[in-house]
């Protein structure tokens, strides 16, 4: 019978079926962070039990940490004790900890990559919504909730039915300045946040057979955002060359076996998808977002929709605009800001900063703009300094933070007043995300580039057309 | 973590008819810093509920003396978001069992039935009825009949089946989670880990 990738990946790893009921889905690598786990570890310690696989699991702090001084220690007593926490909770049950000043310390979905932890055909899960992260790789990586990670913790599994299937199609070429993310912020503005619910995604067509494997990782992190539970990307040439001789990765014999595993993993051409949806790569432009949540995003250069044309609720349609004190039928271009934010796991790998600095190269940074230009893990750090990019960020009056998740949800000091607009590279535009009454505006990092040197929303296009003419 | 039993729940309702509450809303960030599962209620709605300087915001649901109850009826996708399920332990730790909706998001969704929270997916029109009950008396009990999969508007009697599988309503009616179940089956399971490679 023919199969769909995540079919293959899905029905392999099912322990058991509960008729009626849901799967017992082994899980390959399970990612642990400072937030989540805590009162999962307490769970074991009251049931009186360890962690099953301890190989099998990673743990990172990321969310809740500083991204400034992290050699001193951590002033916040409570993030403190819930760092505190997850040292003595990995060390108890002999789980690798990569904690604050670690070479290998980073955001979990930045680090989990770098280090060959996610392969082709795993099952991932994180006490994270952006563990969809990994699907970049053909795996099934999906968030789960703290009673879900104390069972991954004790048994390995977890239980789950199985979601439906929907397949996104991009076919055709990208045009100037259109980013992954401005593909995956148009999709989620077609389809809304629910439109995926239930859902769990493959993305396919000429777009993603193009683009590189951190594009692919921004696609799949905002899988959620559409209210998919994952997406996935079956694994090519590109993911090979990512993924081969990293720390994790198997080597030599081991190696070959899994290519042969991995070479399986592709949708069948015959497989049934319950849903799906095909885009024209030539639709999208430069994206960003106006509203309260991810799915109310336009090209950069359309107007903010009247409550009449949209789908859902005028009232909640009202409200969000309210909060972000918009009109509708605005123009987004011209609208001031005050700070921007680069980084996060949607957006804080090596790419995006090459992205950043290629929009701000020879510029000055906006007098009026608070910029946060935050890596998303040390070895993106190390990255940037080497291949000269530090050096653009600094002649423009940039400095970079250390890394972790920051103000992409605001758990530590790095948090947008009240009232204060942020186009942010990060994944979510809820009221208050970044900070208590604080507005985003979520886009690439081009278009965060062309904000922070102009100090309001601008085309990226113009900025790059002016130095083309220049 | 072992939870109340859920059958029959008679009780008013609290309306929340607004569209795609995400689980920041539900609790935000800044409030996930503890290490244990305590207290999460008082910061439930934080930034709908209370003003900067702490003070109740008048006007929200939870700040108006006439709604009360152990029913949350709010608009659709609702928990949309972050995975975090401090937002059902702030739902459940508020006093809330039941969250009635027409549609939730997934990882909200799964949260809450691991918690003891029972999420009543209705369609749109039947959530509408239940708003328009509560708008004009907000009195009105709704009841909640799990081994019936039934949700019904004590006062006119108009009621919806609901959703939800067999095992998961086992769990529910009996108070079991998910681990007990696991720990039960790791012979299977470690006979599994053992042929697989990764």
């Amino acid at each position: 019978m023919s199969k769909t990738l995540f079919d293959k990946v899905w029905d392999s790893h099912v322990v058991k079926h509960i008729e009626n009921g849901p799967d017992v889905l082994f899980i390959d690598r399970h990612l642990v962070h400072e937030v989540t786990s805590p009162v999962a570890f307490l769970g074991l310690k009251n049931r009186g039990i360890k962690v099953l696989y301890p190989e099998r699991t990673f743990a990172t702090a990321d969310h809740n940490t500083p991204t400034r001084n992290q050699h001193l220690p951590v002033k916040d007593p409570l993030s403190a004790n819930q760092l505190k926490a997850l040292e003595e909770n990995a060390n108890a049950h002999n789980i690798p900890y990569w904690g604050l000043g670690h070479k290998k310390n980073g955001i979990v979905h930045v680090i989990g990559p770098e280090n060959g932890i996610t392969l082709p055909g795993a099952t991932i899960v994180c006490g994270d919504s952006h563990t969809s992260t990994h699907g970049a790789f053909g795996a099934i990586a999906f968030g789960i909730g703290t009673s879900e990670v104390e069972m991954v913790l004790s048994t390995q599994c977890i239980m789950q039915p199985k979601p439906k299937s929907l397949r996104i199609n991009v076919n055709g070429e990208l045009s100037e300045a259109v980013t992954p993310k401005d593909v995956a912020l148009f999709i989620i503005s077609k389809l809304s946040t629910s439109g995926a619910t239930g859902y769990f995604a493959e993305y396919a067509g000429d777009v993603f057979k193009n683009m590189s494997m951190e594009g692919r990782m921004t696609v799949c992190n905002l899988s959620i955002e559409m209210g998919a539970r994952g997406g996935m990307i079956a694994p090519d040439e590109t993911t090979f060359e990512y993924i081969k001789g990293r720390e994790y990765t198997p080597k030599g014999k081991d190696w070959d076996a899994a290519m042969e595993y991995w070479s399986t993993l592709y949708s069948d051409d015959d497989a049934e998808f319950d849903k799906e949806v095909t885009f024209d790569a030539s639709e999208i432009e430069p994206m960003i977002t106006f509203g309260t949540n991810p799915g109310m995003g336009i090209g950069i250069s359309k107007d903010i929709p009247m409550a009449e044309s949209i789908d859902g609720s005028p009232a909640t349609y009202k409200k969000s605009l309210e909060y972000m004190n918009y009109n509708e039928g605005e123009a987004m271009v011209g609208k001031p800001i005050d700070f921007v934010f680069l980084g996060s796991c949607t957006n804080g790998r090596i790419e995006d900063f090459r992205a950043f600095a290629s929009i701000i190269k020879g510029k000055k940074k906006a007098d009026n703009v608070t910029a946060w230009l935050v890596p998303g893990s040390h070895k993106v750090e190390e990255a940037i300094k080497e291949e000269g990019i530090l050096d653009i960020l600094t002649e423009a009056g940039f400095e970079l933070r250390e890394p972790g998740c920051s103000a992409c949800l605001a758990m530590n000091d790095d948090k947008i007043p009240a009232g204060k607009y942020a186009v942010s590279t990060s994944n979510r535009n809820f009221e208050g995300r970044q900070g208590p009454g604080a507005r985003t505006l979520l886009a690439s990092p081009l278009v965060a580039a062309a904000a922070a040197v102009t100090g309001k929303v601008t085309d990226p296009r113009e900025l790059m057309r002016e130095e083309v003419l220049a | 973590m072992a939870y109340d039993k859920f059958n029959i729940l008679t009780s008013t309702a609290v309306p929340l008819p607004i569209e795609n509450v995400d689980t920041d809303q539900i609790i935000p960030a800044r409030f996930l810093k503890a290490t244990e599962r305590k207290g999460f209620g008082d910061n439930l709605f934080r930034d709908w509920r209370y003003n900067s300087d702490g003070t109740p915001k008048e006007q929200f649901v939870l700040n108006n003396p006439i709604y009360s109850g152990k029913i949350l009826v709010g608009g659709k996708n609702f928990g949309s978001g972050s995975s975090r399920e401090h937002a059902a332990w702030a739902v459940y730790d508020y006093g809330f069992r039941c969250v009635v909706s027409s549609f939730f998001a997934d990882i909200f969704r799964g949260n809450c039935l691991n918690i003891g929270v029972l999420p009543v997916q209705v369609s749109p029109e039947f959530l509408d009825k239940i708003f328009k009950a509560i708008e004009a008396d907000p009195k009105t009990e709704l009841e909640i009949n799990l081994p019936e999969q039934k949700i019904t508007i004590l006062a006119t009697g108009e009621h919806e089946s609901f959703d939800i599988n067999d095992y998961k309503k086992g769990n529910m009616l009996n108070g079991f989670d998910d681990i007990d179940y696991l720990l039960n089956i790791q012979k299977d399971i470690e006979k599994y880990a053992e042929s697989t490679p990764l």
